[in-house]
């Protein structure tokens, strides 16, 4: 029963990952790049929704959509003033400029509302479902992050797969050069791949803060590097591979956390994908396809 | 006034001079061959025409408008269709969706009658319509990334190495399917090594070396001229 308890709570967990990292691999799938600002992203969405309901008593769905369009836009206006002029260079100084972004965000977040935690209340009322006698207990958060999750998985998947602008989306990002020839605009598909990304984002941060009840302006690094390791783990450039991976490392962490040891559980977690990418080099769901000539 | 116009391009690679100074014209109806040896230049052209690449001088007319102030993303609603070399399908994608790409500015009501006339060139896309395209042969990729170059309705059709890597039996189907093209109306400006192929069918060709033409002849003439016998049709 507590194995059952643990994969449920770790579903949970592994969801908010796995809406973090589908951000992460679409915009990699797409501008090639590995964006370290996106759990900053979350970070100003998680404040978003805190001002929005603590301060301005908005309700928690006006809350949420405030969060979700302000973040759009942060993403969208990130990616034009700091990450396109660089689209020509090198990877490494747009890896560098990512890290740098980062950093302004988290910097900026301390200077305007303080490096003290905030209470987050959560968004959905703390009530439980208690089976079996009570010892199996899921709170209604868990039940509502992993119908949210799996909501976001199908309806960016049918997107994707049927819209005009998703498959512009997939053309891109196997060939840019291409997909201007065929008179995609390439940078109109970046941004909006930006602003999916950092849509998804306030979602998983409003999820995440709901879950931990706490946030503080450095809130968004330990998620967006567990998410970067859950898109890499399922195969990065992978919308499949990122929720699988998401999920996954969350399944692992808790299970890690309560059978074998807090402290080490996200050395375990590390380890893990370290193994498995050994394995299978291109992740769980990577990319196999090659052209022939 | 020709279709397309090249007037005295030059495109560099950093600091290396990949096309220097070129001209040529491209007229309404005609085949137009670019031959030359690897590194000639040939490619880097098409892309300039295209726009992936910028040139530094000059300007490239194509039916009255300045293509070198067009972002590449326009050229296809101009009417202009670009068949890069090495094919570059969208691999992780079917045929059909590799052909919606190419018709990817047309009103999407126009769709399935263009994909009806590209599958009448090339049936075996029609039997491989719902097939990943990184699956697909050599030759099956070759007829995929000219189809979708059709379905931009092009009035200039540039071709890149369509022969490159396959059979001849391939290359045979391939070149009565430009000379096909050609006949319902599509000019045509071809890019090949196999200059005896590339010849066959054109009207005029140019002969690039290392960046430039060096020399510009009816096709017949050249496929006699001493010169590219020697260097590009073994003697």
């Amino acid at each position: 029963m507590t194995f059952l308890q643990f994969l449920i709570t770790g579903l949970s967990l592994g969801s908010v990952y796995a809406i973090i990292a589908l951000g992460y691999t679409m915009v990699y799938g797409i501008a090639k790049m590995l964006n370290f600002a996106h759990g900053d992203i979350i970070m100003v969405g998680a404040y978003l929704a805190y001002f929005a309901m603590g301060k301005y008593n908005l309700p928690a769905l006006v809350a949420v959509m405030i969060s979700v369009l302000v973040c759009t836009l942060l993403g969208v206006v990130v990616e034009r003033l700091a990450y396109k002029p660089l689209r020509k260079v090198s990877s490494l100084s747009v890896l560098i400029t990512a890290i740098g972004v980062s950093y302004l965000l988290q910097n900026g977040a301390q200077l305007l509302w303080s490096s003290a935690p905030k209470m987050f209340t959560s968004i959905i009322p703390p009530n439980t479902i208690r089976l079996f006698d009570g010892q199996l207990t899921i709170t209604h958060l868990s039940i509502f992050t992993i119908v949210v999750t799996l909501a976001i998985m199908i309806a960016l998947t049918l997107f994707v797969n049927n819209s005009k602008m998703g498959k512009a989306m997939r053309a891109c990002s196997e060939d840019k050069d291409t997909a201007r020839l065929m008179g995609i605009n390439v940078d109109t598909t970046i941004s909006v791949t930006f602003a999916i990304g950092s849509g998804l984002a306030a979602i998983a941060a409003v999820l995440y803060a709901s879950a931990y009840q706490s946030i503080s302006p450095t809130l968004g690094s330990m998620p967006g590097i567990k998410a970067f390791t859950a898109a890499v783990f399922g195969g990065i450039g992978s919308m499949p591979g990122a929720f699988l991976g998401g999920l996954l490392l969350g399944v692992i962490e808790t299970l890690v956390k309560g059978y074998l040891t807090t402290q080490l559980s996200d050395a375990f977690v590390f380890g893990i994908l370290i193994i498995i990418l050994l394995v299978k080099p291109n992740g769980l769901l990577g990319h196999k396809y090659s052209e022939k000539v | 006034m020709a279709m397309l116009e090249v007037r005295n391009i030059n495109v560099y690679y950093g600091s290396i001079h990949a096309i220097k100074g070129i001209s040529f014209d491209v007229d309404e109806g005609e085949i137009i061959s670019l031959i030359g040896a690897n590194g000639a230049g040939k490619t880097t052209i098409l892309n300039t025409v295209s726009g992936l690449l910028p040139s530094k001088s000059g300007e490239i007319n194509f039916m009255g408008q300045n293509l070198l102030k067009i972002p590449a993303h326009k050229m296809v609603t101009l009417g202009l269709a670009h068949v890069p070399e090495g094919r570059h399908v969208f691999t992780r994608m079917s045929v059909r969706e590799n052909l919606e790409m190419g018709g990817f500015s047309v009103p999407r009501e126009e769709l399935n009658g263009l994909m009806e006339e590209v599958f009448r060139h090339f049936p075996r896309l029609k039997e491989r319509e719902n097939q990943i395209a990184g699956t697909l042969s050599g030759g099956e990729q070759q007829m995929l990334a000219m189809g979708r170059a059709l379905m931009s309705k092009p009035r200039l059709l540039m071709l890149d190495e369509p022969s490159m890597g396959l059979s001849p039996i391939l290359v045979d189907e391939i070149f009565s399917i430009i000379r096909q093209l050609h006949q319902q109306g599509t000019t045509i400006l071809l890019v090949e090594q196999n200059a005896r192929m590339a010849l066959s069918i054109a009207d005029r060709g140019y002969v690039l070396e290392t960046g430039k033409i060096v020399l510009s002849a009816a096709a017949d003439e050249l496929l006699h001229n001493d010169m590219v016998r020697k260097a590009y049709l073994g003697g």
